[in-house]
C-alpha cells in the first residue's frame, strides 16, 4: 500500500497542480516510480496507491500499471482515493486512517502480509529480504530503519533496538535527546490479521490522530507486540523539500553517484515516445544528465535535463534541474534553479538562485529578460 | 481508417545491404540511436488510425519478433484487432524466390479482415506520414490503386521504383531501376487498393508463376488499372544500401529532420520500451552535433 495522498506542501510551486508522488525526478522519473518499481522488482504484484491531494496527473500517469509490469492477471495497480459510503464520505484523516478506510481492499486481496510504503522517498530496495526477516523473527510488525547522523536524529521517528535481536524496545518521535540513531523509513510490514485488529480499534478511537507514527506504532509497542527493525543500508533520500529534491538530483551527477540508477534494480517509468536527445554543433554538456527528446544548443553543466527540454544557442544552464518540455531560450542563463514543466525562460533572461536558496520557476511560467 | 487493413511486407528483397543484414532482416536494423527501421512502418500505420496490421515475417525473424513481441509498445496489443504476424510461406518443391508466395500464403488475412482497403507497405523507407491523407486522396481520385511517392532530392544508388505521371496525377509508367536520379518520382513502397483488387493481383500473378509482388504483380498489371500517385512532401530515406543507411542516420543530425521525423506530437515514432537511464555526461565529456540515446554513458 503506497501512501501517495500528501500535498508535499514544502515543495510549494512544484506541487501546486500535482501530488508529491507525481513530482518529476532524475531526468525521466517521478517519485512514485521508486516504490512502484521496488514492488515490481520484489515480486509484489498487487499494489494499492492511496491518493487524495490533486490526484489527476498521478492517476493519469499510473494507468493500468503496465509500465511497471504490474498489469498482471490477479495483480495490478489499484488507485484508492477516498470514497463515499452510507454514512457519508471522509477524507483520509491520517496515514493509518487511509489504510483503515481501505481494509475492504485488503480483505479482497486477502494477503498474508501488508507492506506499507510512503511515496516520498528515492531508493531501491528488494522488500522480499525484509519480508524474510519478518517471517524469521515471527514478527507482528517489521519497520525499515536507516542510520542517520546523531545530529539529524531529532528530525525523525527514532527506533531504539536491542542490538542482538533487532527487536524494537522504544519509539521516540522527533526526540530532543535521541537514544538511537536509527530512523524509521516509513516502511512497515504487518501480518495482516494483526494490522487489521489495530486499525479497527484505532479507526473508532476519537482521540487518535490516526497516524502510524503517532498512534499505532506506540500503541503496538505498549501492548508488547513483536516489533522488529530491519536495517537498510543503501541510498535513501527524502525529497520533501525544494532543497532536498534539488540535492537528490545533483547527487546523480557525481562521478560515482551515491545512487546508481543503473544498478540491479531497474526503475520503470511511463514516458512518451521520444527520440535520443540532440546535442547541437556549438553545444557543451558536462557533468549532466540528459533525457530523450531534448534539444541542447547551448551550455549545460551540472544539471539534470528532462525530456523535451530546449536549451537555445548561447544559453547557459548550471546547477539546475529543468523539468519536462521547459524552454531556455537563446542567451538566457539559469543557475541553481528548478524550472518546472513547460516554463519558458525568454531570450536573455537570467534566473539566478544560490546554494541553499534554489530558485523555483513554476509550471508554465514565463520569465522575461 | 477503420476500413483499412495494413500489411507490412518484410519479405521484400534487399541485396545491396548484405553486410548489415546477414543475420537479421534489414527492417530490424538499428536506426537513429533508438529505433529499428520497422518502427516507422508500424508507427505510421498506427498514427494514421489503422489498428489491424499484418506483419509479414522475414526469413530470419527472431530479431523482429523479439523487438515487437505483442505489439504493445505500438498500441497494437488489442483484443479485437491489433497486430497479426504473417509467417513466410512453407518452402515447397518449386522453391520460388521473391515475396509473392508469402503474400499469397497470407491472403486470408486481408480477405477475412472485413476491411475495404489494404495498405501494403515495406519497411525500408523512413518517413513520417498520416496515411489518412493518402486514403482521402485515393477516394477523390477515383483510381483503383494509389501509390505514395516522393521526389528524389539527390541521385541514389540501389534499386528503386520510379513512376511517370500525367498532369492529373495518374501514373503513366512504372519501372524498377537500378539507381535513381535527383528529381525522379520515387515510389516509397506504399500501395493502397481495395482488398478485392489486391487479392486479384496476388492470385492471378502467383498462379501464373509470378515471384515478386512489385515486378510480376503490380508492374505487369499496371495497364489494367487506373493508378494514381500521392506525393509525400516530408523527409524520405530509402535504406537499400550501406551508404544509404549511413547517410540516413547522419541526416537525423539535421535538427529539422530530427524534428520532422521524431518530434511530431500527433505522430510519434514508437519503439520497444527499454527503460534505459538518461545519458550521464561526465566532466570530461565533449559531445557536439550528435544524437545520444538513453543507456549511454
Amino acid at each position: 500500500m503506497i501512501l501517495a495522498g500528501g500535498q508535499g506542501s514544502r515543495l510549494k510551486a512544484l506541487t501546486k497542480t500535482v501530488a508529491k508522488p507525481a513530482v518529476p525526478f532524475g531526468g525521466k522519473y517521478r517519485i512514485i516510480d521508486f516504490p512502484l518499481s521496488n514492488c515490481a522488482n520484489s515480486g509484489i504484484e498487487k499494489v494499492g496507491v492511496l491518493t487524495q491531494y490533486k490526484p489527476l496527473e498521478l492517476h493519469n500517469y499510473l494507468g493500468s500499471g503496465s509500465s511497471w509490469d504490474l498489469d498482471r492477471t490477479g495483480g495490478g495497480v489499484f488507485i484508492l482515493p477516498p470514497y463515499a459510503r452510507e454514512k457519508g464520505a471522509d477524507w483520509y484523516r491520517g496515514t493509518a486512517d487511509a489504510i483503515y478506510q481501505n481494509l475492504n481492499f485488503i480483505d479482497l486481496a486477502d494477503p498474508d502480509y501488508v507492506l506499507i510504503l510512503s511515496g516520498d522517498h528515492i531508493y531501491t530496495m528488494d522488500y522480499s529480504w525484509m519480508l524474510k526477516a519478518h517471517k524469521d523473527n515471527n514478527a507482528d510488525v517489521t519497520i525499515g530503519v536507516f542510520e542517520v547522523s546523531w545530529d539529524e536524529a531529532p528530525r525523525f521517528g527514532i527506533m531504539v533496538t536491542d542490538k542482538d535481536t533487532g527487536r524494537i524496545t522504544e519509539f521516540q518521535e522527533k526526540p530532543k535527546q535521541p537514544k538511537s540513531n536509527l530512523a524509521s523509513m516509513g516502511i512497515y510490514i504487518f501480518s495482516k490479521p494483526f494490522l487489521k485488529k489495530y486499525l479497527e480499534e484505532d479507526g473508532v478511537n476519537e482521540n487518535s490522530t490516526h497516524d502510524f507514527g503517532n498512534d499505532l506504532i506506540p500503541k503496538m509497542l505498549a501492548d508488547n507486540a513483536r516489533m522488529f527493525s530491519y536495517a537498510f543500508d543503501g541510498y535513501w533520500k527524502d525529497v520533501g523539500t525544494i532543497e532536498s529534491l534539488w540535492q537528490a538530483n545533483m547527487d546523480l551527477l557525481e562521478d560515482t553517484p551515491p545512487f546508481d540508477l543503473k544498478g540491479d534494480m531497474k526503475i520503470y517509468s511511463s514516458n512518451p515516445s521520444l527520440p535520443p536527445h540532440f546535442i547541437g554543433p556549438d553545444a557543451s554538456v558536462k557533468s549532466s544528465m540528459i533525457n530523450e527528446g531534448a534539444k541542447i544548443e547551448g551550455d549545460v553543466d551540472k544539471s539534470v535535463i528532462f525530456q523535451g527540454v530546449k536549451v537555445g544557442p548561447d544559453a547557459k544552464v548550471t546547477n539546475s534541474v529543468i523539468l519536462p518540455s521547459a524552454v531556455v531560450e537563446k542567451g538566457a542563463t539559469v543557475n541553481y534553479a528548478i524550472i518546472a514543466q513547460d516554463a519558458v525562460i525568454k531570450a536573455g533572461a537570467r534566473v539566478e538562485g544560490k546554494p541553499g536558496e534554489i530558485f523555483v520557476v513554476p509550471e508554465g511560467a514565463i520569465v522575461n529578460a | 481508417m477503420k476500413q483499412v487493413v495494413g500489411i507490412i511486407n518484410l519479405q521484400e528483397g534487399n541485396s545491396l545491404i548484405r553486410e548489415l543484414a546477414a543475420t537479421r532482416a534489414v527492417e530490424a536494423l538499428p536506426f537513429a540511436g533508438r529505433y529499428r527501421l520497422v518502427d516507422f512502418a508500424i508507427s505510421n500505420m498506427v498514427n494514421s488510425g489503422i489498428s489491424t496490421v499484418g506483419l509479414m515475417l522475414p526469413d530470419f525473424s527472431r530479431a523482429v519478433l523479439d523487438h515487437i513481441r505483442s505489439g504493445k509498445d505500438w498500441d497494437l496489443a488489442r483484443r479485437r484487432d491489433g497486430l497479426t504476424y504473417l509467417p513466410a510461406a512453407l518452402p515447397d518443391n518449386d522453391s520460388r524466390k521473391g515475396d509473392l508466395k508469402d503474400i499469397y500464403a497470407n491472403l486470408d488475412f486481408a480477405e477475412l479482415s472485413g476491411k475495404q482497403y489494404v495498405l501494403l507497405t515495406n519497411a525500408s523507407y523512413i518517413y513520417n506520414i498520416d496515411f489518412k491523407d493518402v486514403v482521402d486522396f485515393h477516394k477523390k481520385s477515383g483510381a483503383d490503386i494509389t501509390m505514395v511517392y516522393s521526389k528524389a532530392t539527390t541521385d541514389r544508388d540501389g534499386k528503386s521504383v520510379v513512376i511517370q505521371t500525367s498532369t492529373n496525377g495518374i501514373v503513366t509508367d512504372l519501372a524498377e531501376v537500378p539507381a535513381i536520379k535527383q528529381g525522379q518520382k520515387d515510389v516509397m513502397g506504399a500501395y493502397l487498393m481495395p482488398v478485392p483488387t489486391f487479392a486479384y493481383i496476388v492470385r492471378t500473378t502467383y498462379e501464373r508463376g509470378g515471384q515478386d509482388f512489385l515486378l510480376d504483380g503490380l508492374i505487369r498489371h499496371a495497364n489494367e488499372f487506373k493508378i494514381s500517385a500521392y506525393k509525400h512532401h516530408g523527409y524520405v530515406a530509402h535504406i537499400n544500401s550501406t551508404m544509404e543507411y549511413y547517410q540516413a542516420n547522419r541526416d537525423c543530425l539535421n535538427p529539422d529532420v530530427w524534428q520532422e521525423l521524431f518530434m511530431n506530437n500527433d505522430r510519434p515514432i514508437f519503439t520497444k520500451v527499454k527503460d534505459e537511464v538518461p545519458v550521464q555526461y561526465k566532466d570530461s565529456a565533449n559531445v557536439k552535433n550528435s544524437l545520444v540515446a538513453n543507456g549511454c554513458d
